[in-house]
């Protein structure tokens, strides 16, 4: 004769280690006991089981306690019989708890994994319509749900964590969790109730079918994790069916769609962007020095000693910009002081301009250069670099407001005015600069060093003087 | 032209949306509504809401706030000379839909991307701001991952990494120069630096202060992010080292590789294949060997030719293939590196072994209950009562793993 143990829908957990504490302290076998839920039949010869009270103190491992607490829910009728079994095998082997190699182990293990699934996949899949009016203070949402094991009551406190702040039910063939004012509870064989249309769920479809790629198609990665099962109460899923069958067709029509041409809009944006990003450095005078010390915006920070920023008073009407420091300039960290720089002063000084009254400053504020042996060897640079510099040079430019800069050399010219070409062709002559001021364009000191025949480096040399002085003149008057 | 719809503009922004791969919402510190004055719960673990046919879950609200850009990204279908309607959500449509399909469980947060409107500034300041009034006005509770733009202002770096659980930003290719070929406006090391800004900061925000106070949590949920394979040239080597030196400098939690996919009305410079999803199922492998197995990047990129990973098996079996001499292993004895390496062991099944082995040796069938591949596993191991023999060298060991071989169609 065995003794059947009647176990409650709603509480089993509590109520099988209950139980199972009171059977193992009264030493009762497994075999001598039949456990149901009481939702299947009753044997012929058996009669209701008494819990026997806790005599002694229980020790089990605490994975057991975890595994159990899972395992109780699984939809498996011998559930609570393997428990027990287990646990009975457990007094006098505690170590078994360690061995993943032992089939009753092994077999509740997997038992533990499909509800934790199951949880999961419940976690995942109710789909909530809303049942009140969304103005309400306290919102109200119902979902329909038809799990696999007994998972609602594992995992209602899930969703009181997740939605404290409204009421909810979930509804099932077995329990239902109901929550309500804060509360929750649960309740057996709630009936099904229709739910009403939601408009949210219209644009959740709509999402559901435009974030699926159709040049990918992995129909079974999606099986697999969102089993069929489940599908008929999820309002997505509708739409898979179509979505799979039109996959390929889609898919087709992209690669074989010949290129199109830009549209018409894309010059425009482009341009408006250029004009609307910031053009330069913005940000305290204070800041300047560490902000342009800290510069990385190209590769040139790398190899120079000193970023050389421009020096002048700072209302300077002239602004004199020449091309990258040199080899004394990165090492004393200042513009215009190796032999190009030497040569300047000469020519002013003959012009009539005082170095002390025009602000100096070079289009790239790095030194680049290539080693050849011991000598550092200068370099022009790219139109990139010259780009990324001029961030610094029209912050310079923006707080000097010179009313005229002087653009030395064809590198200052191409920052200046986005030009650089013929500039012998262009000097002495005024042109309106990217920054909407007049530049006026003359050649770089360093042209007249490095020509060798000495009438030709003289005639040079008239040319930058006569750019210089009439520069100084315009600022001067200021007549433009 | 007409005023578009909520439905409509949800269908172009979330089709725009689709080619980022990251839907994670994990490992973000735990959080629920308990005391009923906010929506919504993080536990740590995240949870994929739904699956599309593609196999992709569906874990949050991925959607771009406008798909206007003024960069000219070849490999990208918002790119400015794309011929792609356009639409632009406002700041409280994002804020209604998250949180109208948060209620319904359709979702565990949102995803934020942007294409470039007027200024990166511009752009980062209303991602923000959408970020801002969920979490302030709404109390939402839930997962949000921000795109940030590389180059907007560190005052709103600072904002975003305080809202959102995730910051993420493209590398987009493999190498500086196919970025520069494909993505002339975007900036390799802008992104660089801004990625390193993000670790920074989370670093900042984990010291404590003199006084003990912490420092308001900085994107708990770490960063990540996503480099297209398949659109340029470069080899899985190429593409490795680069998570490598990603994961080392940056502190990432993820890389994501994503099979560049033909997109509608594509750029005529860009190869409009069928995605490479194998190779791309295979990096995935081989980040996961280089994280979690403890292996180098040369064990795995040397034992095949031309620097690609081997389509047809995957990269720890390669390995095992080109390593004989290691093999076989004793599942009794060996150490747990060793099992790591053991094609068909995961970290799960080695642990297994391990805590078993403790109490009794280990026999074959007891494999099979810890979860191993054993098809994959039984020529490279020794168990009590199982000796490969002469299978882990022979000759064909390979072929049992690969694919048979296919006649090539005539037509």
């Amino acid at each position: 004769m065995t003794g059947h143990v009647i176990l409650p829908r709603i509480g089993t957990a509590a109520a099988w280690r209950d139980a199972a504490r009171g059977f193992l302290s009264a030493g009762v076998p497994p075999e001598a006991l039949r456990w149901s839920d009481g939702t299947g039949a009753t044997g012929l010869f058996d009669t209701p089981a008494e819990v026997p009270a806790v005599t002694r103190e229980i020790r089990v491992p605490r994975s057991f306690a975890g595994l159990a607490q899972t395992v109780v829910w699984h939809s498996d009728p011998a559930r609570f019989d393997l428990l027990y079994r287990f646990l009975w095998r457990l007094r006098d082997r505690p170590a078994l708890m360690q061995d993943r190699g032992d089939p009753g182990l092994a077999q509740l293990r997997r038992m533990e994994k499909a509800v934790r699934r199951c949880q999961h996949k419940m976690k995942a899949f109710v789909r909530f319509r809303e049942m009140g009016d969304p103005s309400d203070a306290r919102r109200s949402f119902a979902a329909w749900f038809e799990p696999t094991h007994h998972t609602v009551e594992p995992t209602a406190d899930f969703f009181a964590r997740r939605f404290a702040d409204m009421d909810w039910r979930i509804v099932t063939p077995d329990v239902s969790a109901v929550f309500e004012g804060g509360a929750l509870r649960f309740s057996v064989d709630l009936p099904r109730a229709d739910l009403p249309e939601d408009a949210s769920e219209t644009l959740w479809i709509t999402y559901f079918r435009n974030i699926f790629n159709p040049a990918r198609l992995k129909v079974k990665a999606m099986t697999s994790e969102m089993p069929k099962k489940y599908w008929h109460n999820m309002p997505e899923a509708a739409a898979i069916p179509e979505l799979i069958a039109g996959a390929p067709a889609r898919a087709r029509e992209m690669a074989e769609a010949a290129p199109t041409l830009p549209p018409l809009r894309m010059e425009r944006v482009q341009e408006a962007a250029e004009a609307q990003a910031a053009r330069h450095w913005e940000g305290p005078q204070e800041g300047f020095a560490a902000a342009l010390s800290g510069c990385r915006r190209c590769p040139l920070h790398a190899g120079a000693t000193h970023v050389v920023p421009g020096e002048g008073p700072s209302a300077a009407r002239l602004m004199i910009v020449g091309e990258q420091p040199g080899d004394q300039e990165d090492l004393q960290g200042r513009p215009f002081v190796g032999p190009a720089g030497q040569l300047f002063d000469a020519v002013a000084q003959a012009a009539g301009v005082a170095r002390e009254a025009v602000y100096l400053t070079n289009a790239v504020k790095h030194f680049k250069y290539v080693t050849r042996g011991k000598r550092r060897i200068h370099q022009r640079p790219t139109v990139g670099e010259v780009h990324h510099c001029r961030w610094w040079l029209e912050a310079e430019i923006a707080r000097v407001r010179p009313r005229v800069v002087l653009a030395l050399g064809a590198t200052a010219a191409l920052a200046l005015t986005g030009d650089g070409k013929g500039v012998m062709a262009r000097r002495g002559q005024i042109e309106t600069g990217r920054h909407g001021g007049p530049v006026m364009i003359s050649l770089h000191p360093s042209h007249v060093l490095r020509t060798p025949d000495a009438a030709a480096k003289a005639e040079l040399r008239a040319l930058l003087q006569q750019d210089l002085a009439a520069a100084w003149k315009i600022a001067e008057a200021a007549l433009v | 032209m007409a005023r578009l719809t909520l439905d409509q503009k949800l269908a172009i922004l979330s089709d725009a949306a689709k080619y980022d791969a990251s839907c994670a919402s994990s490992g973000s510190t735990k959080r629920d509504s308990r005391d009923g004055k906010g929506l919504g719960s993080n536990e740590g673990s995240g949870i994929c809401h739904a699956y599309a046919p593609d196999g992709r879950c569906i874990s949050l609200l991925k959607i771009l706030m406008t798909n206007f850009c003024i960069y000219d990204c070849s490999y990208c279908i918002n790119r400015v000379s794309s011929n792609v309607q356009r639409a632009r959500f406002s700041v409280e449509e994002v804020v209604k839909l998250t949180i109208e399909f948060y209620r319904r469980n359709y979702i565990e947060g949102l995803f934020l991307s942007s294409g470039i409107i007027r200024s990166p500034d511009a752009t980062m300041a209303d991602m923000v701001r959408i970020a801002r009034k969920l979490r302030e006005e709404e109390n939402f509770r839930g997962y949000i991952h921000l795109k940030t733009i590389p180059d907007a202002a560190p005052e709103l770096i600072e904002e975003a990494g305080r809202l959102a659980d995730r910051l993420s930003i493209n590398v987009e290719l493999p190498t500086d120069a196919s970025v520069k070929q494909h993505a002339p406006e975007k900036s390799p090391d802008q992104i660089r630096h801004a990625m390193a800004d993000v670790r920074l900061r989370r670093q900042a925000a984990k010291e404590r202060s003199h006084t003990g106070r912490r420092a308001p949590r900085f994107a708990p949920a770490g960063q990540s992010t996503q480099v297209i394979v398949g659109a340029d040239g470069a080899n899985d080597a190429t593409i490795l080292g680069q998570s490598t030196r990603l994961y080392g400098s940056y502190g990432l939690k993820r890389v994501y590789y994503s099979a560049f996919s033909p997109i509608p009305d594509a750029s005529s410079r860009l190869p409009l294949v069928s995605p490479p999803l194998q190779r791309e199922h295979r990096l995935y492998q081989a980040d996961w060997l280089l994280r979690f197995y403890d292996f180098g990047l040369e064990e795995i990129t040397g034992v095949s030719k031309g620097g690609n990973l081997d389509l047809e098996i995957d990269p720890k079996l390669a390995w095992a293939l080109a390593n004989r001499a290691q093999f076989p292993v004793d599942v009794n004895r060996a150490e747990r590196g060793l099992l790591l390496r053991v094609p068909g062991f995961g970290v799960k099944t080695v642990n297994r072994i391990l805590g078993t082995r403790r109490h009794r040796r280990l026999r074959y069938e007891d494999l099979m209950l810890m979860g191993a591949s054993l098809k994959k596993a039984r020529s490279f191991i020794v168990a009590q009562g199982w000796s490969p023999g002469a299978l882990t060298d022979s000759a064909d060991l390979r072929a049992r793993f690969a694919p048979p071989p296919e006649q090539l169609s005539l037509f």
